[in-house]
């Protein structure tokens, strides 16, 4: 019997012939990122009493969940991280102009597929588009990693999950997985590495194949993966010289399930207050008024997001009542977006462009809500509070949805603009 | 090592937001100050009127959403001595140990227990006493358990590196 890729990577990483679901191994991680939380990893850290990392040159650390610094209290926080940064030599510091984690950690080339990374923050399934598996955990065990350069992990169960077609005009890799949650349910996937195959994740973009692994955290993951091919290549040869291997699963690999999604026929998808499995096709909450629209984060602010959106906005106005706010993934996706001229198209639209970072996803930093106010976002949660105010509502959707949406000041069908 | 104590009960799904609002996460700093906030989102009584030894009873996926590790914090400061849910979120269920929280997985006893009813966990016998009867539960995995008998992972990690002795 053949074995999954979860499987293979922590049966190399522990340093063992095999390994099967179920079993708890220990293994080496090759790079371990952090963020705005480095601060109080560092005191952990401190407490361990171990006076220096093991291995500085597998820290990743880049600042962008309140950037710039909001208040005193944040702004200290930073100041410690780059006290922390130079006292430990840690070379991979990405400052306040990079980016968020998610995006810039495959930009910056440490990113490699057949790696295992670790990182402060759910959403570090994202690079499993990358062909790494590559899972969240908390802060004391980033701490314990700097010391022992050692954690445990428990081999997980493989969920495969097919998606086939071709997916309709005005539609992207967010319906495809707002759909897939909407499905499964916040815990459909607990535990599981998900590995997702089929032509429709052939056909995506490295962004959207991105965006699929980054929402994947909201069935409850372990980690996402698809595997890398000609255009993962293509898209890492421009960030990094480093060799690597790709690992995939075996043709005979066992898989807990097996699920089959066509896509052809999807309709815009839309995840409603207060949980990211509550999803419904756009349709059945058409005419809900927004006060609030968002486009870009760690989910859906790339290049080809900030693209759809100036495409479907170029020449119009947004509605009045409406603040539509876009935050890039990055300062490299920024300056790529300033030169094609969408910047300017999403200004002249009436659009705030800000600088990359996480504030609004959490509540931390810019763009809050008031009470009974309604935010429509590109982002990947919607609790209750979840935006820094608990009397507000926010709906998750894709890029072409929100800038539609925007135009009219209501939740609106895509479908309604390209006509 | 047995608790014994009064329950809260919640549904599924409670995320890590509700239990510690994500605006907090960087301007709390000490884990006194973030039991204040416990469970602010959900049921703002809770943190004002939660004993020490009180257990949480949930449902499903207790603690999914972000990885912050105060929500584990916040409830141990809080006084919680233990967490019984149908199923844990992976990074919370990771986080609750780490910081020496006891966690157990028993969907059926969760069907059967009120809120506000005293129940006890047994969590080497791996079983728990409600008024509707005894449930066992499966022992947490070795290493596992290592590290919540430790008090959790940075006390854990010392006594590896041989930095404090025995434990």
């Amino acid at each position: 019997m053949g074995k999954t890729f979860a499987e293979k990577i922590l049966a190399v990483k522990s340093g063992k012939e095999s390994v099967s679901p179920g079993e708890i191994v220990t293994i080496s991680p090759d790079v371990v990122m952090s963020h705005d939380n480095t601060a109080a990893i560092s005191k952990k850290f401190g407490q361990i009493g171990v006076n220096h990392v093991m291995h500085p040159e597998k820290i990743v650390i880049s600042l962008d969940h309140c950037v710039p610094a909001a208040t005193e209290e944040y702004a200290l926080n930073h100041k410690e991280i780059r006290e922390f940064v130079q006292k430990q030599g840690v070379r991979s510091f990405y400052d306040i102009n990079t980016g968020v984690c998610h995006q810039v950690l495959p930009e910056k080339g440490h990113l490699l597929p057949g790696t295992l990374v670790l990182g402060a923050d759910s959403h570090t399934t994202t690079y499993g588009a990358f062909g790494a598996f590559a899972a969240g955990i908390g802060r004391s065990e980033v701490a314990s990693i700097w010391a022992t350069d050692e954690i445990w992990l428990r081999v997980p169960e493989t969920l495969k999950i097919n998606i086939e077609g071709e997916l309709p005009r005005g539609l992207y890799a967010k319906d495809i997985i707002l759909c897939i949650i909407g499905n499964l349910g916040a815990d459909g996937a607990l535990y599981d590495a998900v590995e997702f195959s089929g032509k429709a994740v052939r056909n995506m973009s490295v962004g959207g194949r991105m965006t699929l692994c980054n929402m994947a955290a909201e069935m409850g993951v372990k980690i996402g993966y698809m595997e890398p091919d000609e255009k993962t290549i293509q898209w890492l040869a421009s960030r990094t010289d480093k060799e690597y291997k790709i690992v995939k699963s075996d043709a005979d690999a066992e898989f807990e399930r097996i699920i089959d999604y066509d896509v052809s026929d999807l309709e815009p998808q839309i995840a409603c207050p207060h949980t990211v499995d509550n999803v419904k096709p756009v349709s059945e909450v058409v005419g809900t008024r927004i006060d609030q629209a968002l486009i870009g984060t760690c989910t859906n602010g790339r290049i080809e997001d900030l693209k759809v959106a100036s495409d479907i906005l170029r020449g119009k106005k947004i509605s009045k009542g409406v603040r539509l706010l876009i935050f890039p993934a990055s300062m490299e996706v920024f300056g790529e977006a300033m030169e094609l001229g969408i910047l300017q198209e999403l200004v002249k639209s009436g659009a705030v462009i800000m600088n990359p970072g996480c504030g609004p996803c959490l509540g931390a930093h810019e763009g809050a809500l008031a009470p009974g106010e309604v935010c429509l976002s590109t982002a990947n949660r919607n609790f209750k509070g979840r935006m820094g105010c608990r009397d507000a509502e926010i709906y998750l959707a894709s890029p072409a949805t929100v800038a539609a949406s925007s135009l009219y000041g209501e939740i609106t069908n895509v479908r309604r603009c390209s006509r | 090592m047995s608790i014994k104590g009064k329950v809260w009960k919640y549904g599924d799904d409670v995320n890590t937001d509700v239990i510690f609002p994500g605006k907090y996460t960087y301007t709390i700093r000490e884990p006194e100050q973030m039991a204040k906030h416990a469970m602010e989102d959900l049921d703002p009584e809770f943190a004002k009127e939660v004993e020490k030894g009180d257990i949480i009873v949930a449902g499903r996926n207790f603690g999914c959403g972000s990885s912050r590790e105060q929500a584990a914090t916040c409830l141990k400061y809080a006084g919680v001595g233990a967490i019984v849910a149908k199923s844990f979120a992976r990074i919370f269920f990771r986080n609750g140990i780490n910081q020496g929280l006891p966690l157990v997985q028993c969907r059926e006893a969760v069907e059967n227990i009120c809120s506000g009813e005293v129940i006890s966990v047994d969590f080497e016998k791996g079983k728990l006493r409600c008024k509707r009867g005894v449930f066992s539960f499966p022992p947490l995995p070795e290493s596992v358990l290592g590290i919540l008998n430790d008090g959790g992972l940075i006390p854990h990690t010392r006594r590896i590196l041989g930095i404090d002795k025995g434990g």
